[in-house]
């Protein structure tokens, strides 16, 4: 029997593999297709303060190897998030990370606030990292002077896990991971999405109703490794692993680059199976390696 | 049932005309409670820059023999490459999903309107509501005799009108110029289309201004299917809802018509 358990920060994760936010809803909506309880962890939604509809319609591109998306945080707000979805959700046997979006600093720190108050939430997702709303999202990502000043804002008013969702759409990335570092993050998740475009040449107009989206998918993943492995070098504090993870094969590769845990995102639009098939795949690769506990993976690159 | 990630046998693939194939595909379990409007995610294999999956209106179902009947039009390379699958290969669908059409009750007097590959939710309709067939009318439009396609085996369940742009088929011009449609409306208890946007509009208008129940069904672009990812959302008067989850199928009441 292998040991897939791995530990971020104070919290054990029965496994490495986690669902991506913004690609499963909060868990209910693929709970048909598979045991949810099998899974390391889930981030559910982005969530903001206050309602939001998000961008217009259209929203999405396909794109060779994945596929561009401009939703823009569309949720129905926190208050709602606790009042209604929270008590159904609470019970999965997984870690329930919310993923925290916000305009302004204030907007961070209040909602923050309120997730810190339910218990069967152990950690955050501090996206600094979304490329599709006008305001905050990806700007406090983008710089270190920002990102700093949000996180340190953020854990002065949390004392439970707190990740920082990272934009891959910046010069130095290990540099802005430094920097969230310093001022007390736990984790880092990486990579959101990238900044791309699509063009209808028949129509000369734009695909998506914002112009500009966030590319995601296997067309992505060569540039995620590349990030994940940056800041496996750059800080102590754990890496989550993210960017066109389709299969079991993908996920390693993304903790032999330093990931620890790996979130499953997009792959989940084409096969809400992949996440549980990536579990049972990570057993029987160690199975196969003799490797006997998850932790001799990551970041185990032989250079 | 429950939402399934499931491999089915491809069985037959008829082209039907130009554009539109019928596949029909064998479930190795028991397929139950698949209506009309609702869909099926199909996975279009080895096809270059097709990643996701593709989304069509199931046309029939026959029970007994565990088989799903889809209208396949070719509207893109996705379309196009699943319309090139021998028989016997295994295909890979997510189903059912969406919600179906309010099913009609036994004193309703129905018009159904489809349009192009829209044709298929209605024909599915007409056979599975159960009503009188001199209470269901199907009224189908299509650009040409040669988009029309062959629905002999729908006959018996209600009465059929055409509508062709070109005049080769039933009456020349839109389905809403027919005079199934023009006169005398309101014996119509129920509408339901399925097709165009502009033509699910005018219907939805007119059925809207003499208050009549009409329900359609969308076809926005989506990624996933089962309203993880919310990009298919139409902007209703409730603010925007997945046209995966929340319908395919709308009340036009509830749209910014």
């Amino acid at each position: 029997m292998v040991n897939l358990g791995v530990k971020i920060h104070d919290l054990d994760f029965k496994n490495p593999i986690m669902l991506a936010s913004g690609t499963c809803g909060f868990g209910e909506e693929i709970a048909d297709f598979m045991d949810l309880s099998r899974l390391g962890g889930m981030v559910v939604k982005g969530t903001t303060l206050k309602h939001r509809e998000g961008n217009a319609y259209p929203r999405m591109a396909e794109t060779p190897s994945g596929m561009l998306n401009a939703v823009g945080l569309q949720n129905k707000g926190v208050d709602n998030f606790i009042a209604n979805i929270y008590p159904r959700i609470k019970d999965i046997n997984t870690h329930i990370i919310v993923n925290v979006n916000g305009s302004t600093i204030e907007d961070y720190v209040a909602l923050t606030e309120r997730l810190n108050e339910l218990d069967k939430i152990p950690a955050i997702e501090l996206n600094i990292s979304c490329p599709n709303v006008k305001e905050g999202g990806m700007a406090f990502g983008i710089s270190c002077p920002s990102a700093e000043a949000v996180v340190k804002a953020v854990r002065r008013v949390y004392s439970k896990t707190l990740i920082v969702k990272l934009s891959p759409n910046v010069t130095n990335i290990a540099d802005i991971a430094r920097a969230v570092e310093s001022q007390g993050a736990d984790s880092v998740s990486l990579i959101n999405t990238l900044l791309g475009m699509a063009v209808n040449a028949e129509t000369r107009k734009p695909v998506l109703s914002t112009i500009t989206g966030g590319l995601s998918g296997p067309a992505i993943k060569p540039i995620a490794l590349r990030m994940v492995w940056q800041v496996y070098n750059a800080v102590k504090i754990p890496v989550m692993g993210m960017g066109g993870i389709m299969n079991a094969t993908d996920a390693i590769e993304f903790m032999i680059a330093g990931a620890s845990t790996v979130q499953v995102g997009t792959a989940i639009f084409i096969d809400p199976t992949i996440p549980v098939q990536i579990v049972d795949g990570l057993s029987s690769y160690m199975e196969r390696h003799k490797i006997q506990s998850v932790s001799e993976l990551i970041g185990s690159l032989q250079c | 049932m429950k939402k399934t990630v499931i491999d089915l046998l491809l069985l037959e693939n008829k082209q039907l005309n130009k554009d539109n194939f019928l596949l029909k595909l064998q479930s190795p379990v028991p397929v139950f409670d698949i209506f009309p409007g609702q869909f099926v995610n199909v996975e279009i294999k080895d096809a270059q820059e097709i990643f996701l999956r593709r989304p069509f209106s199931v046309l029939d179902v026959d029970y007994q023999n565990q088989t799903i009947s889809l209208l396949v039009k070719i509207l893109g390379r996705g379309s196009k490459k699943l319309t090139e699958a021998k028989p016997g290969v295994q295909i890979s669908t997510i189903l059912p999903l969406g919600k179906s059409f309010t099913l009609p009750e036994k004193d309703d007097h129905i018009l159904l309107i489809g349009g192009g590959s829209g044709v298929a939710p209605m024909l599915f309709l007409a056979k599975l509501c159960g009503l009188d067939p001199e209470n269901v009318h199907v009224l189908i439009g299509a650009r040409s005799i040669s988009d029309h396609i062959d629905i002999e085996e729908y006959k018996p369940f209600g009465k059929f009108y055409f509508t062709t742009e070109d005049g080769s088929l039933g009456e020349k011009g839109y389905v809403t110029n027919h005079p199934a449609f023009t006169n005398n409306l309101n014996r119509f208890t129920k509408i339901y289309t399925c097709g165009p946007d502009l033509m699910m509009k005018a219907i939805g208008r007119i059925a809207l201004d003499k208050q009549i129940f009409c329900e359609v069904s969308l076809e926005n672009m989506m990624a996933c299917g089962f309203g993880v990812c919310l990009c298919c959302v139409e902007d209703t008067k409730d603010g925007h809802k997945c046209v995966c989850t929340d319908g395919p199928v709308f009340n036009v009441n509830d749209l910014k018509w």
